[in-house]
């Protein structure tokens, strides 16, 4: 049991010949390149698409025919795609299917910016930035939470239930305390609470990770919907008025154009986050603490035939990653709204998505998260402007996103060799 | 990517012994003439009967360990109850005083409360005595398990899918998209299709069925060709199909052309699943067909080749590709087969007496119920039949406790939650009660594993 052989992927037969990934993938960009230089051309009009460097559609703007502009990106796309398919170094690879994507999504937009209703051809940049950040924040908390699981060995299914305890407390007790500080420590606990339950049921108990994952949320569902409804909707005022952080501004940061408005003006919550995602990068690839921790997530027995105790470094993990998701959780309900039933909506589950989008690596899992957040910002965005396209199906964007990943056509992803699995000594 | 040691997850040694438990302990007699031949467990020197019972009694077997976790669940339900409400709260604040109060106050809010819970979801005495002296009719006596069986008959299926890939081991999380699709399906087919009364239910349950089916088809084609872990792409597909469900629900052609908000219109009456008695009382054909499902799963499963590569499978992947099983033919075979019991739980939901019309929220939760569901009945399909009934009377029995106790109906998700965490953990529940160790009941969860 304790030996543990690296699970397969000989089910997937790694492409030879003609036909490898890179030039799969190439196909499908080359084809979407084209959908959007003839489709999304068609249907633009020939407004001007305006994308202004504001809040609104005053001021400077980035501006461009919309008919031109769709085509244009369109075939800049399939210049990326015939490239991937005339064949690219390895190391291309990446940066070229990134400017073939970013090409495909601005002939997307020039077509529905410049098919709005007049007077609205116009996207505000600051805006969209701002919105996307301040959506992909739970998103990139329950990611990281997600990492410091997985890269121990622990899935961490039930990262939704750690956002919606720490919401919960945090508003709990910081009405209670009426300290933000109070509310902020005690979202951390709750988070920690749940990630307890889960390592103490994973790692003591051996109960599948999956499993008890699934029933965490439930029960995190349950108990925070419980006491809503008994305490907060009784006695609101008590309850459930949390104080909240007010935004701060960062000195110098704050002016550059564009950036500064949608990103160093937010609350502390978002320089938290992305804090943490660089600790947890450094930490993870660059101290000891992070060699034990993949040690113990990639071959357990090997790293405790080297003195790395492995349960311990376990627990430690699966525990911060609760304090993590805690203080996630709190972002909302410290920052933007009270606390309401279920409100982390499946946010959770998003995130795990952006954990395995992003290949179980912070960096990776913020640029995901970002990616969720802005489909999420441009549903919105396109609601607002009376858009042709579903925002349902804006919506599905990160879950189908993360099915093509997982199927192999975005890149290989590989959990962590000993992800979900109970280590027994001996 | 799989794992092809079947033990990792699990220490359990004697699989063998652990599913005769389960399956004494919870009457099941399906397979009770196979397993009482081979016993080599036991013990020479034949102790008297109830001796044996007694031992069993207290030894950490299946039917112990669900029945404490049940207790425990009840007790933190309990807790629960009395933390939040704060006039019982406050007769704590002088308990060293006067602990009368404390405790009297607390024992009538709990015990009024599952009084209520039990008078919800299977007998109430006043119902009986009212029907006695003909204040009511009998309706008013079967109302509670009326109720009961109704909210059973869907999670049944559901439960009876996730089981069902478990055994095949994989972990159908996507029964709740399967369900959702199921719904799409059977309710379109209930107000699209004009058929005569009988074909219109059985097209429109077979709608939901096909639905699942192709629902489930998905993660399992991604599983086997391109070795897709099938917990991501299911989770990833519930959203999907939720999506598209609100979606669909306000296109023209399927909104009620008389309502703004978001709903269908309503499945032809042709198309719903008769009521079994009479209209006041709740309970249809569902939950009949939910009992020939169970027997169709179990008779799937322990009789048919298909169940048997199946378990093959599920025990040990490379042994049964070795053996000349296709795995990749059997894990879709899987799930789908998981994705048509989930549909057809769907379909319940919308051609049962639940709901006649799709609403975003219409299949509820019964796909991650399901979830629940399965692993309390042991994976297998009695047991998740009983499983279902139980979950069914909580539910039932919430109802009743919020509009008569006040107590919200998210306690009834706490319990559901608790007694399946604590049946996942035996060693726990051994340890609190200090069960003797013998024949120790693990829960089969080691079919699933890592990403």
């Amino acid at each position: 049991m304790s030996t543990m052989a690296v699970p397969d992927v000989a089910v997937a037969p790694v492409d030879e010949g003609f036909w490898t990934r890179s030039r799969k993938v190439g196909l499908t960009l080359l084809a979407l390149g084209l959908l959007a230089a003839v489709l999304f051309g068609a249907l633009a009009t020939d407004q001007q698409a305006r994308f202004t460097l504001s809040d609104d559609a005053a001021g400077a703007a980035l501006e461009i025919n919309g008919t031109i502009g769709a085509i244009l990106f369109g075939i800049i796309a399939i210049a990326a795609g015939a490239a991937l398919l005339a064949g690219v170094p390895k190391r291309w690879f990446l940066p070229v299917l990134g400017v073939g994507l970013v090409g495909f999504v601005l002939s997307f937009l020039c077509w529905q910016v410049s098919a709005a209703p007049t007077g609205q051809n116009f996207m505000p940049l600051v805006n969209i930035i701002r919105g996307t950040f301040i959506l992909a924040l739970p998103l990139i908390f329950g990611a990281l939470a997600g990492v410091l699981c997985e890269r121990s060995g622990v899935v961490n299914v039930a990262i939704e239930g750690q956002l919606l305890m720490g919401a919960f407390s945090g508003a709990l007790f910081g009405s209670i305390s009426g300290s933000v500080w109070v509310g902020l420590v005690a979202a951390a606990v709750g988070g920690a609470f749940i990630s307890l339950l889960l390592a103490v049921f994973a790692i003591r108990y051996l109960v599948d990770q999956v499993v008890i994952g699934i029933v965490l949320n439930l029960l995190a569902v349950g108990v925070t919907g419980f006491l809503y409804e008994r305490l907060m909707q009784t006695d609101a005022e008590q309850y459930n008025s949390a104080p909240r952080f007010s935004n701060w501004e960062i000195p110098l940061l704050k002016d550059i154009p564009v950036l500064g408005p949608a990103l160093f003006r937010g609350n502390i919550f978002l320089y938290v986050g992305l804090l943490l995602v660089l600790v947890i990068h450094i930490g993870l690839f660059r101290t000891r603490w992070g060699l034990r921790t993949r040690s113990v997530g990639e071959h357990p027995t090997a790293a405790d035939t080297l003195g790395v105790k492995v349960l311990r470094v376990r627990y430690r993990n699966v525990l911060l990653a609760g304090v993590v998701a805690g203080i996630g959780g709190a972002s909302y309900t410290l920052a933007l709204y009270s606390f309401t039933k279920n409100m982390i909506g499946g946010k959770g589950f998003i995130a795990l998505a952006a954990l395995i989008f992003g290949r179980w690596n912070p960096t990776g899992a913020l640029l995901a998260a970002l990616f969720f957040g802005f489909a999420d910002q441009l549903a919105t965005y396109l609601s607002a402007i009376n858009s042709s396209i579903p925002s349902q199906f804006l919506a599905m964007l990160p879950y189908l996103a993360t099915i093509l990943a997982v199927a192999g056509l975005v890149g290989r992803v590989r959990a962590p060799a000993a992800d979900g699995k109970p280590y027994i000594k001996g | 990517m799989t794992n092809p040691n079947p033990q990792s997850g699990s220490p359990d040694k004697e699989p063998a012994s652990e599913a005769q438990a389960a399956q004494n302990a919870l009457g099941n007699t399906e397979r009770a003439s196979t397993t009482t031949a081979p016993k080599p467990s036991e013990p020479e020197p034949k102790p008297s009967l109830g001796r044996l019972f007694l031992d069993n009694l207290w030894a950490a077997n299946t039917f112990t360990v669900t029945l404490l976790s049940l207790v425990l669940a009840v007790v933190v339900g309990a807790v629960l109850m009395i933390i939040s409400d704060p006039d019982v709260l406050h007769t704590y604040s002088y308990i060293t005083a006067r602990p009368s109060d404390a405790f009297s106050a607390s024992w009538t809010l709990v015990s009024e409360a599952y009084a209520n819970l039990f008078k919800g979801s299977v007998f109430d005495p006043e119902a009986f005595a009212g029907w006695l002296n003909g204040s009511n009719g009998w309706q008013a006596v079967l109302a509670p398990i009326s109720e009961t069986l109704t909210y059973a008959a869907p999670l049944v299926f559901t439960g009876l899918a996730v089981a069902l890939a478990f055994r095949g081991g994989l972990f159908n999380i996507g029964a709740q998209g399967q369900a959702t699709i199921g719904v799409i399906l059977a309710a379109l087919a209930g107000f699209l299709l004009p058929l005569p009364p009988g074909l219109h239910l059985l097209v429109a349950v077979l709608a939901g069925a096909l639905g699942g089916a192709l629902w489930g088809f998905i993660p399992g084609i991604l599983k086997a060709r391109a070795g897709a872990h099938e917990v991501i792409n299911t989770i990833m597909l519930n959203y999907v199909a939720t999506y598209f469900l609100t979606w669909l629900i306000v296109q023209n052609g399927v909104q009620d052309p008389k309502r703004t908000d978001a709903i269908s219109k309503a499945v032809d009456t042709s198309a719903q699943l008769p009521r079994l008695l009479g209209d006041n009382l709740r309970v249809h054909a569902g939950i009949l067909l939910a009992v020939l499902a169970t027997w169709a799963v179990a008779w799937l499963l322990n009789r048919s080749t298909l169940g048997f590569e199946l378990r093959a499978v599920g025990a040990n992947p490379d042994a049964a590709r070795t053996a000349g099983i296709s795995v990749t033919r059997t894990y879709i075979l899987i799930m789908v087969f998981s994705g048509i019991l989930a549909g057809l739980g769907g379909s319940n939901m919308v051609l049962g007496s639940t709901a006649s019309a799709l609403t975003p929220l219409v299949v509820a939760q019964i796909g991650f119920d399901g979830i629940l569901v399965a692993l309390l009945g042991r994976v297998k399909p009695w047991g998740v039949l009983l499983a279902a009934l139980l979950f069914g009377a909580l539910q039932a029995g919430g109802n009743r406790m919020q509009s008569y106790s006040g107590i919200s109906l998210e306690l009834v998700t706490v319990l559901q939650a608790l007694i399946v965490i604590f049946i996942a953990a035996p060693a726990l529940v051994k340890a609190i009660f200090q069960l003797r160790a013998a024949r120790a009941a693990r829960l089969q969860t080691s079919l699933a594993k890592g990403w």
